[in-house]
C-alpha cells in the first residue's frame, strides 16, 4: 500500500497528460448556495462555473463576503447545516457529481482525493494531539496503513514540506511550533494521502510576509512536482500574481472575470478588477499622491441589485447595465468578462490608463521644527512565567519586547513603523500611548516628559495623543451608539456645554470622516467594517489631537475599503496638521502614507530613513529581505524576481540571538554579527541603520 | 473627499420583540418564565389570590385533607395550606430576590474591579473569594445567621438576606471576573484608557454593560439557590419564624409529626419549592443559551 502511494506520484504526470485532455479534474457548473439567516435568505453563491485541470493552480480572488470561501466549502460538502445549502448546480470531480454522493462516499473523497488547508494555523490543528498523530490520522483512515508505514510516510511528508528534525517534531504539540511551522504541518496533512486537489483558503493571510513567501513557494513547488491541482482562495492580489496559472475574480456571489494571471493583471476587462488593482498601493510603481478607490460598498446579498451587481459602484455605468442580466462572455481565448462594455475596454476606449504618478514627488522634509514626539532609548520588558515552573516557584523569563528604540516625529509628519509580528511595533505604540508603563527610556510629547506620568497627570495631555486601532469590530463598544462613542470624549472633557452642542459636534465629526449625521443613532454592528473604522477615526478626532497612533488601521479591511481609509487619513492630516505614527506590516501601505519609515526586528530598530531613500536603497539586509518578500501584483515583475533569500523563522523573543538579533537569518552575517550588538549609525542625511556591514 | 453611499435609515430594520424571539428559540425557557410570572403574581397579590388568611387558626378544622374548600388541606392549626403557599411565594420571592440581587451585584462589581485593576488588588479579592468558597453554602449561611444579631425590617430578617447573599458573592465574582477579563483586553477599553477616562467611568460605562449577560444568568440561577437556601434555613429554624408563611417553615415543626396522617402538609410546600427552583434554574439556562451568540443561528 505504501509503495503504491509513493510510486503514484512518480507516474502521475504521465497519466495526467492524457487525462487532462479529456475532462478537467474539477468542474463547477452553475453552483448556487443559499444561507437561511434570521434576517432573510442570503444568496452567498449565485451561479458560478469554473474548471480546474490536473496540476493547475487556480486562484479565486475577491473581497470578504463575495462567496469565495462558501463556494469551496460547498465543493467539500462542508457547508454549515442546516442554514447553508446548495440549491442548484453540479460539482464534477473526475466526472462524479460530488453533490449527489452520500455522506459516506463524500468522507471517502475528503482528505483522500481532495484536501483542504485553512487560514488559521493556530486553530486548525488540534491542540491536544501531537503533530505525528494528526499527520498519521488520515493515513490510518483512508489508506489503512499500519503504525510503521504511517510513521515512515509522516517523516517523508515533513521532509517534503521542509521541516527538518522530523523524528522530534512528530512528538511535539501544535503550541510548540511557530505559525509558519504549523502551516507547513497543515500542508503535510493535506498532502498525506496524495490528493489530486488541494483547496487552500487564505493559506498565508495569517502569516508574516517573509514566512508567507516561503509557504507559497512550497505550495507551488509541491503542486508542480506532485502534479496536484491547487485552488487558492485569497483577497491578496500580490499572492495570486506569482503563483496562479488562472484567476477567477468574484464579486457579490458572481464570477465577474476569469482568465490567465497575465490576462487578469495586464489586461483586466472588468471595471471591478481594474478598480481593485488600482486601489492597492504598489511597491513596484512610483507612489501616487492619492489612491484610486472604488466608492461605496458591496451589495446586500439578501436582495442583490438587478443586472450587473457592480453597477452601483461602477464609474462606467450605463442604463443597460441595470436593465439586463449580465453573463460572462469570452473576449479572448480563455479570458472572459461579465461587463457589457468589455469590448470598449478591449479597444482601450473606456478606461483611462492610470494617471502617471508624479515620481518627482518626494516626502516632505521637516527638519527645523521641534519634534512633537521624541522617543529615546525606549525599553519595555515583560515578565512571563516559565512553563514547567511549579505553583510555589516563581521562575520568570523576561521578554524584551522593545529594546532601546529611539525616533522622533515632527508636526504634520507620518512615521511608518514596519516589522513582522512579534517585533514589538505594537508595544512601541502602546507604550507611547501610555497604555503600557515603559521599563526604561524617555517619551516626550510636545517637549513634556510623559515617561512616568500617572494617568491623572496625563489627563490634559491625553487630548493631544489619540489612537486608531486595527480591528474596527472590537475597538467600538458594542453597547454604545455611534453618537455616544464619538460624543463621550467631548462630554468627559467638557468641550461642549449642552446636549444640543454635543450632537452638533458629533454630526460635524461624522461628516468630516465621510459618514452621515443619521448614523449617530446606529450601533456599531449595524455598520460595515469601513464605516466602523471611520467611526474610530471620528472618535480619535473628537479631542482635536495633534498626534495619532495608527495601529494597523487598514489591515483588517478589504482592499477597496483600505484605499478609502488611507485617503481619509491623508486628507485629515493635511487639513488638521496631524502627526501619525503609522504601525503596519504591509510595506506598500506604509510607503504610500509615510514620510519616513522605521523598520523593526525583534524589539530593535533596524533602519530609519526617508521613505523614498528606504524603498529605493535599503541598507539593512532585513529591510532588503522584507522588500524582496513582499508580493507584487504583476506576474511579469514576480517572474523576474529572484527566489526569496530569507530563510528560517523569527527567533523567539524569549531567547533572542546574541549580537545582532538578525544574524540567524541574515545572508551576509559574519562573526562580528554574532558577537556584538550593532550600534545605530548615521549613514546619510536622515538615514540611520543598525548593521555592522551596511 | 471620499464619501460613502449608504442606504437611508430605515425604521423597518428592528427585529421582532425580544420576548417573542426568546420564546421561539427557548420554549422551555418560556414555560419557566410563565411559572415565574405566576409565582410573582401570587406573591404580589396574595391578599386577593389567597382564599383564606394564612394566619387564621381554626382548631375546629385541623389536618383536613384537600377538598373543594381547602385545596391544599389544612395544617395542625387548621390554617389553609394553599393560602400559606401563596403567601409563602411572597416570602420566598422577597428574600431570594433581594439576597440574590445583593450577592450577585457585589460579586459582579468585585469581579470587574478584579479584572480591571489586576495585580495585588486582583490577588486580594480572589484570595478572599477562595476563603468564602471553602465553606459549603449552608454552613456559611448558618455561621452568618448565628453570628449576627437579628434585625427585622418590613417583617423580613435582614440577617437572613445577608446570610444567603454572602455565599453567592464569590461564585458570581469568579464568573464575572472571567468575562470581564476578556472585555478588559478589548481595544475599546484601550481606546477609553487612551482617551484618559477615569477608572470608574471605564468600569461602569464600558465594561459593566458588556458583562451584563453573565451577570443576568448568574442572578437568575442564584434566585433558585436562594429560594432553596431560605427554605433550608427556615426548615432548620434559623430563617423565617412562625407564624409567617414560608415554604421551608411549613415543612418543619409539627409537619414531620403528622406526615402519616396528613401527607399534604409536606407534599404541597415541597412541590412549591421544587417548582420554583426548577423554574428559575431552567430560566437561567435558557437565558444563557439565548444570550450566547455562539448558539445563534
Amino acid at each position: 500500500m505504501l509503495d503504491r502511494q509513493l510510486t503514484a506520484s512518480a507516474t502521475a504526470p504521465a497519466d495526467a497528460a492524457t487525462a487532462s485532455t479529456l475532462t478537467p479534474l474539477l468542474a463547477v457548473e452553475d453552483l448556487h448556495v443559499q444561507f437561511d439567516t434570521s434576517r432573510g435568505v442570503v444568496h452567498a453563491v449565485d451561479g458560478i462555473s469554473y474548471t480546474v485541470d490536473r496540476g493547475e493552480v487556480v486562484a479565486i480572488v475577491g473581497e470578504s463576503g463575495c462567496g469565495k470561501s462558501v463556494s469551496s466549502l460547498a465543493i467539500m460538502g462542508l457547508l454549515s447545516k442546516p442554514a447553508g445549502r446548495v440549491t442548484k448546480g453540479r460539482v464534477l470531480f473526475e466526472g462524479r457529481d460530488l453533490l449527489k454522493l452520500s455522506a459516506e462516499e463524500m468522507r471517502e473523497i475528503r482528505g483522500r482525493d481532495i484536501s483542504m488547508i485553512f487560514q488559521e494555523p493556530m486553530t486548525s490543528l488540534n491542540p491536544v494531539l501531537s503533530i505525528g498523530e494528526q499527520i498519521m490520522e488520515p493515513l490510518f483512515i483512508h489508506l489503512k496503513m499500519t503504525e510503521g508505514q504511517a510513521n515512515a510516510r509522516a517523516l517523508e511528508l515533513l521532509q517534503l514540506v521542509g521541516i527538518t528534525d522530523g523524528e522530534r517534531r512528530l512528538e511535539q504539540y501544535p503550541h510548540q511550533l511557530s505559525g509558519g511551522m504549523r502551516q507547513r504541518v497543515m500542508i503535510a496533512i493535506g498532502l498525506a494521502c496524495n490528493p489530486k486537489l488541494i483547496i487552500a483558503d487564505e493559506p498565508t493571510t495569517a502569516l508574516d510576509v517573509t514566512i508567507q513567501a516561503q509557504i507559497l513557494e512550497l505550495m507551488k513547488d509541491l503542486s508542480r512536482r506532485l502534479n496536484i491541482a491547487l485552488i487558492i482562495i485569497t483577497h491578496n492580489l500580490g499572492v495570486v500574481a506569482r503563483y496562479a496559472d488562472r484567476v477567477n475574480v468574484m464579486y457579490a456571489a458572481h464570477i465577474i472575470e476569469h482568465g490567465t494571471a497575465d490576462d487578469i493583471f495586464l489586461r483586466p476587462l472588468h471595471p471591478y478588477t481594474i478598480g481593485l488593482m488600482r486601489s492597492v498601493p504598489r511597491l513596484d510603481l512610483p507612489r501616487g499622491i492619492k489612491l484610486e478607490t472604488i466608492e461605496g460598498l458591496p451589495p446586500d446579498l439578501r436582495a442583490p441589485p438587478p443586472g450587473c451587481r457592480f453597477a452601483p459602484r461602477c464609474p462606467y455605468r450605463l442604463d443597460a447595465c441595470v436593465a439586463t442580466d449580465v453573463t460572462l462572455r469570452d473576449l479572448a481565448p480563455g479570458h472572459a468578462s461579465a461587463c457589457i462594455r468589455a469590448d470598449e475596454i478591449v479597444a482601450g476606449a473606456l478606461v483611462q490608463a492610470a494617471p502617471p504618478a508624479k515620481s518627482a514627488e518626494t516626502a516632505v522634509t521637516i527638519e527645523s521644527a521641534e519634534p512633537i514626539v521624541k522617543v529615546e532609548a525606549l525599553r519595555k520588558y515583560f515578565s512571563v512565567p516559565l512553563s514547567g515552573s511549579g505553583v510555589f516557584s516563581s521562575k520568570v523569563a523576561t521578554v524584551k519586547a522593545v529594546d532601546g528604540v529611539s525616533f522622533t516625529i515632527a508636526p504634520g509628519e507620518t512615521l511608518g513603523l514596519v516589522g513582522e509580528s512579534g517585533c514589538g511595533k505594537t508595544t512601541v505604540g502602546r507604550t507611547v500611548l501610555k497604555l503600557e508603563e515603559p521599563t526604561d527610556g524617555a517619551i516626550r510629547f510636545a517637549g513634556v516628559d510623559i515617561t512616568h506620568r500617572t494617568s491623572k497627570q496625563m489627563r490634559e495631555l491625553r487630548r493631544g495623543i489619540q489612537v486608531i486601532f486595527q480591528d474596527p469590530y472590537s475597538s467600538l463598544n458594542p453597547r454604545m451608539t455611534v453618537g455616544q462613542i464619538i460624543g463621550e470624549p467631548l462630554h468627559v472633557y467638557k468641550l461642549v456645554n449642552s446636549k444640543k452642542e454635543q450632537e452638533e459636534r458629533v454630526a460635524g465629526l461624522l461628516r468630516q470622516v465621510g459618514l452621515f449625521d443619521y448614523m449617530a443613532e446606529r450601533y456599531p454592528h449595524q455598520l460595515s467594517g469601513g464605516q466602523r473604522q471611520r467611526v474610530g477615526i471620528a472618535r480619535a478626532l473628537a479631542l482635536e489631537p495633534r498626534f495619532i497612533v495608527c495601529d494597523e488601521p487598514v489591515s483588517a479591511l478589504d482592499v477597496s475599503i483600505q484605499g478609502q481609509i488611507m485617503n481619509l487619513l491623508e486628507d485629515l492630516q493635511s487639513r488638521l496638521n496631524l502627526s501619525y505614527l503609522f504601525i503596519a506590516h504591509d510595506l506598500a501601505v506604509v510607503r504610500h502614507i509615510s514620510d519616513r519609515v522605521a523598520v523593526m526586528y525583534l524589539g530593535r530598530i533596524a533602519e530609519i530613513a526617508d521613505r523614498d531613500a528606504l524603498y529605493a536603497d535599503p541598507k539593512h539586509p532585513y529591510t532588503k529581505a522584507l522588500l524582496d518578500a513582499a508580493p507584487i501584483p504583476d506576474p511579469r515583475v514576480e517572474r523576474a524576481r529572484a527566489p526569496r533569500a530569507l530563510k528560517g523563522e523569527i527567533p523567539s523573543p524569549l531567547n533572542p540571538p546574541s549580537g545582532c538579533v538578525f544574524h540567524t537569518r541574515c545572508p551576509i552575517a559574519e562573526d562580528v554579527c554574532r558577537r556584538e550588538v550593532p550600534q545605530v549609525r548615521q549613514i546619510g542625511p536622515r538615514h540611520i541603520v543598525a548593521c555592522h556591514k551596511a | 473627499m471620499t464619501a460613502i453611499t449608504a442606504p437611508a435609515p430605515s425604521a423597518a430594520a428592528r427585529p421582532r420583540g425580544a420576548v417573542l424571539d426568546f420564546a421561539a428559540q427557548q420554549p422551555l425557557g418560556a414555560v419557566s418564565f410563565v411559572i415565574i410570572l405566576l409565582m410573582t403574581f401570587a406573591g404580589i397579590f396574595s391578599e386577593w389570590v389567597a382564599p383564606y388568611d394564612p394566619l387564621h387558626i381554626d382548631f375546629a378544622g385541623i389536618l383536613q385533607p384537600p377538598s373543594w374548600e381547602h385545596w391544599g388541606g389544612t395544617d395542625a392549626y387548621g390554617r389553609d395550606i394553599f393560602s400559606r403557599i401563596i403567601y409563602g411565594a411572597r416570602t420566598a420571592l422577597v428574600i431570594s430576590l433581594t439576597s440574590s440581587f445583593v450577592g450577585s451585584t457585589i460579586g459582579a462589581v468585585l469581579g470587574i474591579a478584579s479584572a480591571y485593576f489586576g495585580g495585588w488588588i486582583d490577588d486580594w479579592i480572589q484570595r478572599l473569594m477562595d476563603i468564602l468558597l471553602a465553606f459549603p453554602i449552608i454552613v456559611l449561611a448558618l455561621v452568618v445567621v448565628a453570628a449576627l444579631k437579628s434585625v427585622i425590617l418590613f417583617g423580613i430578617d435582614i440577617n437572613l438576606i445577608i446570610a444567603i447573599a454572602i455565599p453567592i458573592v464569590p461564585r458570581v465574582c469568579r464568573v464575572v471576573r472571567a468575562a470581564a477579563f476578556s472585555v478588559r483586553v478589548m481595544p475599546y477599553v484601550d481606546a477609553a484608557r487612551a482617551a484618559g477616562y477615569s477608572d470608574s467611568r471605564i468600569i461602569f460605562r464600558h465594561m459593566a454593560p458588556n458583562v451584563v449577560a453573565p451577570y443576568l444568568i448568574m442572578f437568575t440561577a442564584f434566585m433558585a439557590q436562594a429560594i432553596l437556601l431560605e427554605a433550608s434555613l427556615s426548615f432548620l429554624g434559623l430563617g423565617v419564624t412562625e407564624p409567617t408563611a414560608a415554604w421551608g417553615l411549613m415543612l418543619s415543626g409539627n409537619a414531620a409529626d403528622f406526615y402519616r396522617e396528613a401527607p399534604w402538609m409536606i407534599l404541597f410546600p415541597g412541590l412549591a419549592i421544587s417548582l420554583a427552583v426548577f423554574a428559575f434554574n431552567l430560566f437561567g439556562d435558557s437565558l444563557r443559551d439565548y444570550l450566547d451568540p455562539r448558539f445563534k443561528v
